[in-house]
């Protein structure tokens, strides 16, 4: 049995009048890729920041690698290292430069050509911070972030504004981790990366987890449906489609209306049938097979991007 | 001590590659120099190294303007941050920042002398001892109180704002821009409770009267006294993130560091000591010249007194 190597209870934490968590609680094991998953303002950041040792919680406990973040021991920062969301770096340090300084800091002897080749950036040693791409920058972020080797890996948001391109490269980092049973958390928004990735993902909204799961399980509360989304010439009120044959649930989500169908061939010929009695007009449709996104919705009645 | 190192050479690199360094650090005090001694100094003699102290101090004092902006810069780019993840605390970011202030101000000071002694004419270096050790000690004073600045400021417009307004007052109240004795005698007074007179008037009787370290007392206890205080002040005030406020409390403490400087200044305003010798030393030195420091609101030919 797996040991758990984060703990988190009843974490809270306010902004003012503005309550970021309330009562956060979770567990994730050695070696285990976990995943929290919402929308911006969820309380993603506040969450793994506080496991950082980056800001202190109000309220509930955490434990990390066995320390106490709020402490700040030495020992634990050893352990850890994270990609925060906003940081930075001089502009004028090299990359080799900045590999040689944090290894220095953390007091090992980093193999920097291995690191920089593991990370796409050894034509890049010798270039200064600021004239590196975006998603060279996260590359270097991730790096530094491992130059010590711990044991523990935050990635707060880590492929947030990166074309797609750089964003598999990053998620090739991940598995990479994971083969080498680093303990990861992990932030995102978006669906496909929790997917693809995490071991379980914890949903987080309004500051709450609403929902912890691996992915599969978390998506079988919508097994047996098919997600069928359309828009419509007029507004429909969603409790008048629940009665067309095959749906089991309908939401009306950022003016579209989304339908988890039994029997979609069914629910589609109801549905335009319906809508022809009632002079209304189909304007697109889509079917796909339910996603994390259709879980959130179901939970909270919007989208993860809102 | 080795984390002190390793960022004292990190802000030296970054400090080489950056053009503010040459210009801010030895041409523009440079060309003050030139500047001053053609107008006040044109023969040479004592009057270069009272125009030279004042040079002198104008630079050291400029340590304040440097330190406090780029931790300003740290900060909001979010770069002190990613330092807070690595195991080291506060008080190693500013000691390595007061460390490298204070070596990369040596060639700029050793410039000035030898441009004053070789170019200008200037008869005697004075006690180069005290010059050097009042330059230090100067330059950890104004680069602690640079560091106070930027822990009290919740921006770069209001670093900018208030090194203005200390750098204004420091400039035209300490003896730089005008010769102490040609002040009023109500300004002059106020002058005792600032640390740049203290400064001043150190390297001048270094320099021009050759004081040995061992007679500067006052000018070395309230110099070193106050970069001992206003350091225990910038490491209790000290923020990682933009974002975080100084607790009320933590305010007072910005107010102890001015404690040296009002003692001092109570202390000297009672004995009456350094503003004679201030006029003594102006007299002595522009006797047979008297126009040839005059400041724009009076002249130091005939130096106010009480």
């Amino acid at each position: 049995m797996s040991k758990a190597i984060i703990e988190v209870r009843d974490l809270t934490k306010k902004y003012g009048d503005v309550e970021a968590l309330r009562g956060v609680s979770f567990q994730i094991d050695e070696g285990e890729i976990f995943g929290l998953l919402g929308p911006n303002g969820a309380g993603k950041t506040t969450t793994i920041e506080i496991l950082e040792g980056m800001r202190t919680a109000d309220g509930g406990t955490a434990s990390v690698s066995g320390f106490d973040p709020q402490k700040g021991s030495a020992q634990f920062k050893r352990s850890v290292g994270a990609v925060l969301q906003s940081t930075s770096l001089p502009d004028k340090i090299r990359v080799d430069e900045a590999l040689s300084l944090f290894a220095q800091l953390y007091g090992t002897r980093a193999d920097r050509t291995g690191l920089l080749s593991r990370f796409g950036l050894q034509e890049k040693r010798h270039a200064f911070y600021g004239k590196l791409s975006g998603g060279q920058k996260q590359r270097l972020a991730i790096a530094l972030a491992l130059v010590h080797e711990p044991r523990v890996v935050f990635l707060d948001e880590p492929t947030a504004g990166l074309d797609p391109q750089v964003r598999r490269e990053i998620y090739d980092i991940i598995e990479e981790l994971r083969r080498q049973k680093k303990t990861v958390l992990l932030t995102t928004h978006y669906i496909e990366e929790a997917e693809r990735l995490c071991d379980r993902v914890a949903i987080i909204d309004h500051g709450n987890v609403i929902a912890m799961d691996t992915p599969r399980e978390l998506k079988q509360r919508s097994a047996g449906t098919t997600r069928i989304e359309v828009s419509l010439a007029k507004p429909v009120e969603a409790a008048e489609l629940r009665a067309l044959e095959g749906v089991a649930d309908c939401r009306t989500v950022d003016g579209r209306t989304v339908l988890h169908s039994t029997r979609p061939p069914q629910t589609i010929v109801a549905l335009v049938k319906h809508l022809e009695a009632h002079g209304n007009e189909l304007q697109s449709l889509e079917i796909a097979a339910p996603s994390l996104e259709d879980v959130f919705i179901e939970l909270t009645g919007r989208r993860l991007r809102e | 001590m080795r984390h002190v190192w390793t960022l004292t050479l990190f802000r030296l690199r970054l400090a080489m590659r950056n053009r503010a360094f040459l210009v801010f650090g030895i041409i523009i005090p440079l060309i003050f120099l030139f500047l001053f001694s053609a107008v006040f100094a044109s023969k040479g003699g004592p009057a270069v190294a009272y125009v030279l102290a004042s040079v002198l101090a104008m630079s050291v004092m400029g340590s304040f303007w440097g330190l406090s902006q780029q931790l300003v810069i740290f900060r909001e780019q979010g770069i002190l941050r990613r330092f807070r993840l690595a195991p080291l605390g506060p008080g190693t970011m500013l000691v390595s920042s007061i460390i490298s202030n204070l070596i990369l101000m040596v060639p700029g000071i050793a410039a000035e002398i030898a441009v004053a002694h070789w170019m200008l004419h200037m008869d005697a270096l004075g006690n180069l001892l005290s010059v050097f050790v009042l330059s230090a000690l100067g330059a950890v004073t104004f680069a602690t109180l640079g560091l106070v600045v930027a822990s009290v400021a919740n921006s770069m417009m209001e670093t900018q704002v208030i090194n203005q307004l200390l750098w204004l007052s420091f400039l035209l109240l300490s003896g730089v821009a005008i010769p102490l004795p040609s002040l009023p005698i109500w300004l002059q007074k106020v002058a005792l409770y600032l640390p740049a007179t203290y400064l001043v008037t150190g390297l001048e009787r270094a320099l021009i009267e050759f004081v040995p370290l061992n007679h500067l007392g006052a000018e070395l206890a309230s110099l070193g006294g106050s970069s001992v205080l206003a350091f225990f002040v910038c490491q209790q005030i000290f923020r990682w993130e933009p974002e975080e406020k100084m607790p009320r409390q933590a305010k007072l403490w910005v107010a102890a560091a001015l404690v040296p400087f009002l003692l001092l200044g109570a202390w000297e305003t009672k004995q009456g000591g350094r503003l004679s010798e201030a006029r003594s030393i102006l007299h002595s030195t522009f006797a047979e010249r008297p126009a040839q420091r005059s400041a724009p609101a009076a002249p130091p030919a005939q130096p106010n007194q009480p």
